[in-house]
């Protein structure tokens, strides 16, 4: 029973880092209607510029908000000198949906390549805020530690964060009808540039806090948050790519089925197994488990 | 204001969509508390002609006046700020948010503090002014019992009014209204001609229908468009007799 129990939590734990990655890819799809590769390059940068704070500060609570604002500036960098040119150049026929795409494939490999000129590609640690020694009850630790507490805690917040913002304020508003409808929007008055870059904002600062959440658990180097990228499609797509709702329950989803898998059958089947679930979605919801109109798209 | 001050003056508008000219030389004015209708035949070019003055196709040449002074002609965003607000044919509004949330998009540019400083959270003051605003508009329209009900439950002829609140409550001095009347029943189109009287009372109407009724019965003046050009311009009664209009509207045929 504890064992059950130790796994779902350690599943909630990973779920939590997914989630965030989904929600990062939910909220640039949900802006400019693109699928954003470069997700993983910016949440890497973001995250080396937390490693500089910290090994210069030692002080992991200061390389939070500096790699979480520095992921937000990438993110509108991104929008503003790549995906809003791009959009105006190509702004009709398959090339319109696809030349975005392609691009931030490019831009993932073009920071990956100037992290690993800037900071070389060996395998760096990156300072645990809190410690990775499970929680003791009496005489049992269990493989929770505060760490995990302290990623799952993180996670809620900002999931909060952001569904207060979209449920409730006039820019929430702005975001949704600007994703539905660029020129009705623009008509209304809404200033839809303006609103899809900070949609990229947001999205690059929920990778960057996926980065630095991630990264102390494990190591830093140029393609450390490769795989993650590859969770958080998942997980956005179990959840139906549209709303942030989803985004949460799919990493949940995910996070919680690897640890079970991980635990009972084997460790070395993790990565299969998220593609298991993607191609199990698809094939039987294709429109995400919690996609089409029952859930609002929050 | 005088009664008579021209709000907007276009002079010698020509839109082209490759090599077909859309609009040819089309020069229209609209004064205060005035209803002016643009008619013609499908094709005309009466939607065009708002588009262009809403930013949404480039303007190959004209002139835009607006409160007597000067004005490059706008981009989509710039409108309301300008004090004109638009509805779309087929209504524009987003299916997922509710009444309320739709008419408060209309009402962004009376948040001060503007976007980023909503991201911050800091703006629970103007989210509470927007929604007032938007009940106001509501009321104006009679729609506010519905505030809260999602776009995409409600019957087509509520959403027609739900637009024209959208519009209104950025507060305009010039009201864009495209066909409005379209796809409504007899009953409907009466009660929208006493809105639409309604509401002339605050702004100034531009009108693009279909329904002759309702343009015979709220506009104060007409500009017959066909194939791009002005054909003929006045009150309601001289436009109706102007043989080229007939000509227009019913072939060659029925004037000689």
């Amino acid at each position: 029973m504890s064992r059950i129990i130790n796994t779902l939590l350690i599943g909630i734990s990973g779920g939590s880092i997914y989630s965030l990655m989904s929600l990062a890819l939910v909220l640039v799809w949900r802006s400019t209607r693109v699928v954003n590769f470069a997700q993983a390059g910016q949440a890497i940068l973001s995250t080396y510029i937390g490693y500089v704070v910290v090994t210069h500060t030692d002080n992991y609570w200061l390389a939070f908000p500096v790699a979480l604002l520095s992921g937000a500036l990438i993110g509108a960098l991104v929008d503003i000198f790549l995906i809003r040119i791009l959009a105006r150049r190509a702004n009709s026929g398959p090339v319109a949906a696809i030349a975005p795409v392609i691009a931030t494939l490019g831009l993932l490999g073009l920071i990956r390549a100037i992290v690993g000129m800037i900071w070389g590609g060996d395998l760096r640690r990156f300072k645990l805020p809190v410690t990775n020694h499970g929680f003791t009850f009496g005489h049992t630790t269990i493989p929770f530690a505060p760490i995990n507490l302290l990623i799952v805690v993180t996670t809620v917040i900002v999931m909060l964060i952001f569904s207060v913002i979209f449920q409730r304020t006039n820019l929430g508003l702005a975001l949704r009808a600007s994703a539905f409808s660029p020129e009705i929007a623009r008509l209304a008055g809404v200033r839809v540039d303006l609103t899809r870059t900070i949609g990229w904002a947001f999205a690059g600062a929920a990778g960057a806090i996926a980065g630095v959440l991630v990264t102390p658990t494990n190591y830093l180097s140029p393609n450390s948050l490769d795989l993650l990228l590859v969770s958080g499609f998942v997980a956005a797509v179990i959840g139906g790519l549209e709303s942030l709702i989803g985004a949460a329950l799919g990493g949940l989803v995910l996070g919680i089925s690897l640890a079970f898998v991980l635990e009972y059958i084997s460790s070395s089947l993790a990565f299969p197994v998220a593609f298991v679930v993607l191609m199990a979605v698809l094939l039987i919801k294709p429109a995400g488990l919690f996609g089409g109109k029952r859930v609002r798209s929050a | 204001m005088d009664n008579r001050s021209t709000l907007l003056s276009i002079d010698s508008l020509s839109v082209s969509f490759g090599g077909l000219k859309a609009l040819a030389n089309v020069s229209l004015d609209l004064h205060a508390g005035e209803v002016v209708g643009l008619i013609g035949p499908n094709g005309a070019g009466k939607t065009t002609f708002f588009n262009a003055l809403s930013g949404l196709v480039s303007v190959a040449s004209g002139s835009l006046r607006l409160y007597d002074q000067d004005q490059k002609w706008p981009q989509p965003h710039d409108l309301v700020d300008l004090g004109i607000a638009r509805t779309l044919q087929g209504v524009g509004l987003f299916p997922d948010l509710t009444v309320l949330e739709n008419v408060m998009l209309g009402a962004t540019k009376f948040s001060e503090g503007g976007l980023i400083r909503a991201a911050l959270g800091l703006e629970g003051r103007t989210e509470r002014k927007l929604q007032t605003l938007a009940m106001n508009a509501l009321e104006r329209v009679y729609a506010a019992g519905i505030a809260h009900q999602r776009v995409d439950s409600l019957p087509y002829p509520v959403t027609k009014r739900v637009a024209i609140a959208r519009a209104l409550v950025s507060e305009p001095k010039i009201l864009l209204l495209d066909e409005p009347a379209g796809g409504l029943g007899i009953q409907d189109i009466d009660w929208m001609n006493g809105l639409i009287r309604n509401l002339a009372q605050n702004c100034a109407i531009l009108l693009v229908e279909h329904h002759m009724d309702v343009v015979m019965s709220v506009c104060h003046r007409l500009y017959v468009l066909n194939f791009g050009e002005v054909i003929a311009s006045g009150d309601a009664k001289s436009v109706r007799e102007n043989p080229d209009v007939v000509a227009a509207y019913l072939g060659t045929q029925a004037v000689h």
